[in-house]
């Protein structure tokens, strides 16, 4: 039974998701459960398996009918895959709960074919964190990916035209990814990952120009999926457009996946030698995620819709995790990985938060905070929390994703970089602030109701409070203390997990 | 004496004790005198527990706790030492004092919001005992982040533009700082020197031997001004803004708190993270001196020139302030002693002024020291004290400040810097002539009309009084048994 917990993290969702097609007579609450339930199962095989990688320390390889690789197919679960894993597990779980009302709002007559969507992306996401070949990995990304569409599309108003962009985008960034795969094949004979890795690091192919066009082509089509400035233009509006619990599912996973098979590619499928030594792109790719990093934020600064700055956000965040990764030292790297998991967290609870107070005020624009601290105070808090991450305040995990990302560029002397990212955290403090301080003290106009030093109100003043309900409350204030958890665990994460991973040659 | 055991908890319990009150004091809103009790139960735990340490901690020990092990090299670790203890003793004793004037001076002026304050009260309490016990500087930059944080809404506590706006620039200048300058610099460190714990003494450092000195002057730079705390100019522009706070926040928190923490991690960086012998070798600390010798001479003239009495005291602030980094810089051990115990004297009287400017104001509403002529005659036991602790300020024989200036003088001769004694007589002058007036126009002043004619304006309330005459006479008594407090300072440098 325990033999075969890898081989359920994906199953489960997936006929989750067959069965959610047929069990629409059934009403939308069995649907929810079914969902719910697959989810949990989903993320407890995730943390079983991650137990077991932890404790014997080896990277878990199960071969699907026990066909051996490299012609069956192989799932590998290392230390880095097993983080991913929990990390999409724990993120789908709260933002599943999360979906009671909001996605019942959004599609009150289909919500069994929503939630069979919601359970086909998750699985998608699973199956590339744990996919032990290119070709697999590429079928897992097209099956999210589509999952992705149907549930953006889902959206009110103009998401239609914001989600075909986002199809042509990424159906681009696939087929880049495909004829790249097409190119190693070629030149290799292999899909799978360890076997290609063997062959790749062969004298003769390391000069290989056709090789080194594969490479390109597969990480230009990595790059456009994970929206890497200049690629990213297709997710704001595709993500902020979208219905409440899409965007909840859909932000924190797409693109921090997408990160993660770059990082496969770079370091499992490729060599850290093969991508510093022989594509040496690193201070080039270091330019562009500190545009990203800096870019980013100021196009952030300028939102007036929280939902988009939020996705400007991430446009943002997606440069730490690029920069990191190409720093070339076991900091930068560290810190890559750890901000996977960090940054899927943070953006968890913003976009939860910020759809909580969405839900109860109707209101999508900066207005919507206005004395939130006083009406929805839990929601409130757990905006500060991901607001104080996202800034890089101790002890919420973003400090010590930046810390390391921060140490990773020192050491490499990236001083661009380096700059980039204090200036995010700079400009990362203005914007919230700017939001918190109107959470907290209303708005400035209607001075006679915030001054007024003789009126008291310790909390049950005149404003009335109104939490949103249970099924968002719970799941957001989980997420708000994960954060903080992740934060005063980050020893544990990185001495059992990151660690284990490090490329080999840094 | 108590056993070893106790020691390792009780740090933890001072750093938790107003920590725990949040929750207690924000739950009973409802009852101010509930409320106000958990905020004195706290206080009086957190001095108890300070207190009782000091036996331990003059005998010679340090007591280390790890609380959490954060990232793989580096702990969240408690550290108490006798540097720490001074800074502890006074923000924690002082805690109990601006308690009691803060739950009297918020009745009295019936403020809005007053649950929401004695909460971010407590949390900045909590953030200061933890920068005093930090044993890293990891676990200093938390707690630093934390003060910032919780005592913003203290210092917008009006929430009208000009509360705001004040705040939002305490908030730019101190993030600015510490995200900008301390965070990089605290990184490039930790990679120089893979960790980030203090030094055993204030000689060596924890810099490694090698490292080039461009490097080192950098990192010595970006600390100084980053922890914008210590109001060094230019980072002391947040200061005057946020005077816009109410009285008990500009004085606990303004005077003894926030900016003492920036003073504090200047000097514990400046100390047990460079060194004195580094110091020595670059020059850095001359070089510092003469930075905080111009805060200290231009701060002064600007308060000469203010007629807002909070505004004066800010700039005098900023002024006095830079003697404690000075008295570090200049790196003798006289110097040095002189710094560090100016971090008590200075506490306890510019408390008391700030403590009297907030009684001016509950009691006759009034703001500038134009307005206040013959205002000594109706309130003379505040006035008292404000002449008691401007003499501390100005470093007159026998109360705190002259310990201070007497160590500092001597310090200055022993390093030779003869700029630096003129610069401290200069001060002096100053400070006799922005404080002087002040009490002089009060006692002897003819009283304006809307004082004479006002029965209405007395003596604040006792709650009121009692901190402001307690905090003057302990002042004076600094003065008068300086060995109370220097035995703690006399052993940071040996």
């Amino acid at each position: 039974m325990m033999d075969q917990t890898p081989v359920f993290i994906i199953a489960i969702p997936l006929f989750a998701s067959l069965l959610l097609t047929l069990i629409g007579p059934l009403g939308p609450r069995v649907a929810y459960g079914l969902l719910i339930g697959a989810l949990s199962l989903s993320l407890g095989a995730s943390l079983a398996t991650m137990v077991r990688v932890v404790q014997t320390g080896q990277a878990i390889h199960y071969y699907m009918g026990d066909w051996l690789p490299p012609m069956g197919i192989e799932l590998v679960i290392d230390h880095l895959s097993a983080a991913v894993l929990v990390m999409i597990g724990v993120c789908a779980l709260l933002s599943g709960i999360y979906s009671m009302h909001t996605a019942g709002q959004d599609n009150h007559d289909r919500l069994n074919n929503y939630y069979a969507l919601f359970s086909l992306l998750v699985t998608g996401l699973l199956g590339m964190a744990s996919a032990g070949d290119v070709f697999n990995l590429y079928v897992l990304l097209e099956i999210s990916a589509l999952a992705s569409y149907g549930l953006l599309a889902r959206g009110g108003g103009k998401a239609y035209f914001a989600t075909f962009k986002y199809l042509v985008m990424g159906t681009i960034g696939a087929c880049f990814y495909l004829l790249g795969v097409g190119y190693i094949y070629i030149m290799t004979g292999s899909l799978n990952m360890a076997d290609l890795a063997d062959i790749l690091s062969r004298e003769s192919l390391q000069e290989s120009v056709s090789i080194r066009i594969g490479f390109t082509l597969i990480i230009l089509g990595i790059w456009t999926k994970m929206a890497l400035f200049p690629l990213h233009a297709w997710l704001p509006n595709a993500y902020s457009r979208a219905g409440t619990a899409t965007a909840c599912l859909i932000a924190p996973l797409m693109t921090k996946v997408s990160v993660y098979i770059m990082l496969r590619m770079m370091f499992t499928v490729f060599s850290a030698d093969y991508i510093f030594n022989q594509i040496a792109w690193s201070s080039l790719v270091i330019y562009m995620a500190s545009a990203a990093v800096v870019l980013g934020m100021i196009t952030a600064f300028a939102q007036r819709d929280m939902r988009k700055m939020l996705t400007y956000i991430i446009v943002a965040e997606i440069g730490y995790m690029t920069g990191g990764a190409w720093l070339a030292n076991t900091a930068g790297y560290t810190g890559a990985v750890y901000h996977i998991l960090a940054d899927g967290l943070m953006t968890l609870s913003l976009f939860m938060a910020v759809g909580a107070i969405i839900y109860r005020t109707g209101d999508t624009s900066a207005n919507a905070m206005q004395g939130i601290f006083r009406r929805m105070p839990i929601t409130a808090a757990v905006f500060l929390i991901g607001a104080a991450s996202i800034v890089g305040i101790p002890p919420t995990c973003g400090f010590f994703s930046k810390w390391y990302l921060l140490q990773g560029a020192v050491q490499a002397g990236a001083w661009i970089f380096v700059a980039a990212l204090l200036i995010a955290g700079l400009m990362a403090a203005i914007i919230f602030f700017r939001l918190l301080e109107a959470a907290f003290f209303g708005n400035l106009d209607d001075e006679g109701l915030s001054v007024g030093h003789s009126a008291p109100h310790s909390g049950t003043g005149a404003v009335q409070m109104r939490e949103a309900p249970l099924t968002m409350l719970v799941p957001l204030a989980v997420a708000g203390a994960a954060l903080l958890g992740l934060g005063i665990y980050t020893n544990e994460v990185v001495t059992y997990l990151i660690r284990w991973s490090v490329p080999a040659g840094f | 004496m108590f056993p070893v055991s106790f020691y390792q908890i009780a740090p933890v319990i001072a750093l938790c004790a107003s920590l725990l009150a949040v929750p207690l004091i924000a739950v009973s809103g409802r009852h101010p005198n509930l409320r106000e009790f958990w905020t004195f139960a706290a206080a009086a735990l957190k001095f108890a527990m300070v207190l009782s340490l000091t036996g331990w901690i003059l005998a010679g020990n340090v007591i280390t706790v790890d609380l959490i092990n954060v990232l793989p090299d580096i702990s969240i670790q408690l550290r108490v030492d006798s540097f720490g203890m001074v800074f502890a003793l006074v923000s924690s004793f002082l805690w109990i004092a601006a308690a009691l004037y803060t739950v009297g001076y918020m009745r009295g002026l019936a403020e809005h919001a007053q649950t929401r304050f004695f909460v971010c009260f407590a949390l900045s309490l909590c953030a200061t005992i933890g920068v005093a016990f930090s044993g890293n500087l990891l676990t200093m930059y938390l707690f630093y982040e934390m003060l910032s944080l919780s005592t913003y809404p203290l210092v917008a506590h009006h929430q009208d533009r000009e509360g705001r706006g004040g705040a939002r620039k305490y908030l730019t200048f101190l993030l600015g700082g510490s995200v900008g300058m301390v965070l990089p610099a605290m990184i490039i460190l930790f990679s120089l020197s893979g960790n980030l714990d203090f030094a055993d003494n204030i000689y060596g450092g924890i810099i490694p031997q090698g490292t080039g000195n461009l490097l080192v002057t950098i990192l010595f730079v970006a600390f100084l001004f980053g922890f914008a705390k210590n109001g060094i100019m230019p980072m002391h522009a947040w200061l005057p803004g946020a005077m816009v706070a109410p009285t008990p926040v500009s004085a606990l928190l303004h005077a003894v708190a926030v900016v003492k923490v920036g003073v504090f991690c200047t000097a514990r960086v400046m100390l047990y993270i460079f060194g004195i012998d580094v110091m020595d070798e670059l020059n850095l600390g001359v070089a510092a001196a003469y930075i905080v010798s111009f805060t200290i001479v231009t701060a002064s003239i600007i308060a000469l020139t203010k007629d807002n009495l909070k505004a004066r005291l800010a700039y005098s602030t900023i002024s006095q302030l830079s003697y404690i980094i000075l008295g570090v810089a200049l790196l003798t051990p006289s110097a040095v002693q002189g710094g560090l115990i100016h971090i008590v004297n200075h506490a306890f009287a510019k408390i008391t002024l700030f403590f009297c400017a907030g009684a001016i104001y509950v009691a006759s509403r009034k703001k500038n020291i134009s307005e206040m002529s013959g205002l000594g005659r109706v309130m003379p036991f505040t006035f008292g004290a404000f002449a008691l602790a401007s003499l501390s300020m100005i470093g007159a024989p026998p109360v705190g400040g002259f310990i201070t200036k007497w160590y500092l003088l001597v310090g200055a001769l022993d390093a030779g810097q003869t700029a630096i004694i003129l610069v401290l007589l200069a001060s002096t002058m100053l400070n006799v002539a922005y404080f002087g007036p002040v009490t002089y126009k009060a006692f002897f002043g003819k009283p304006n009309d809307s004082i004479s004619e006002n029965p209405k304006i007395k003596e604040a309330p006792l709650i009121m009084l009692v901190p402001i005459v307690a905090a003057a006479i302990i002042s004076v008594l600094l003065g008068i048994f300086p060995h109370i407090m220097m035995q703690f300072v006399r052993m940071v440098t040996t």
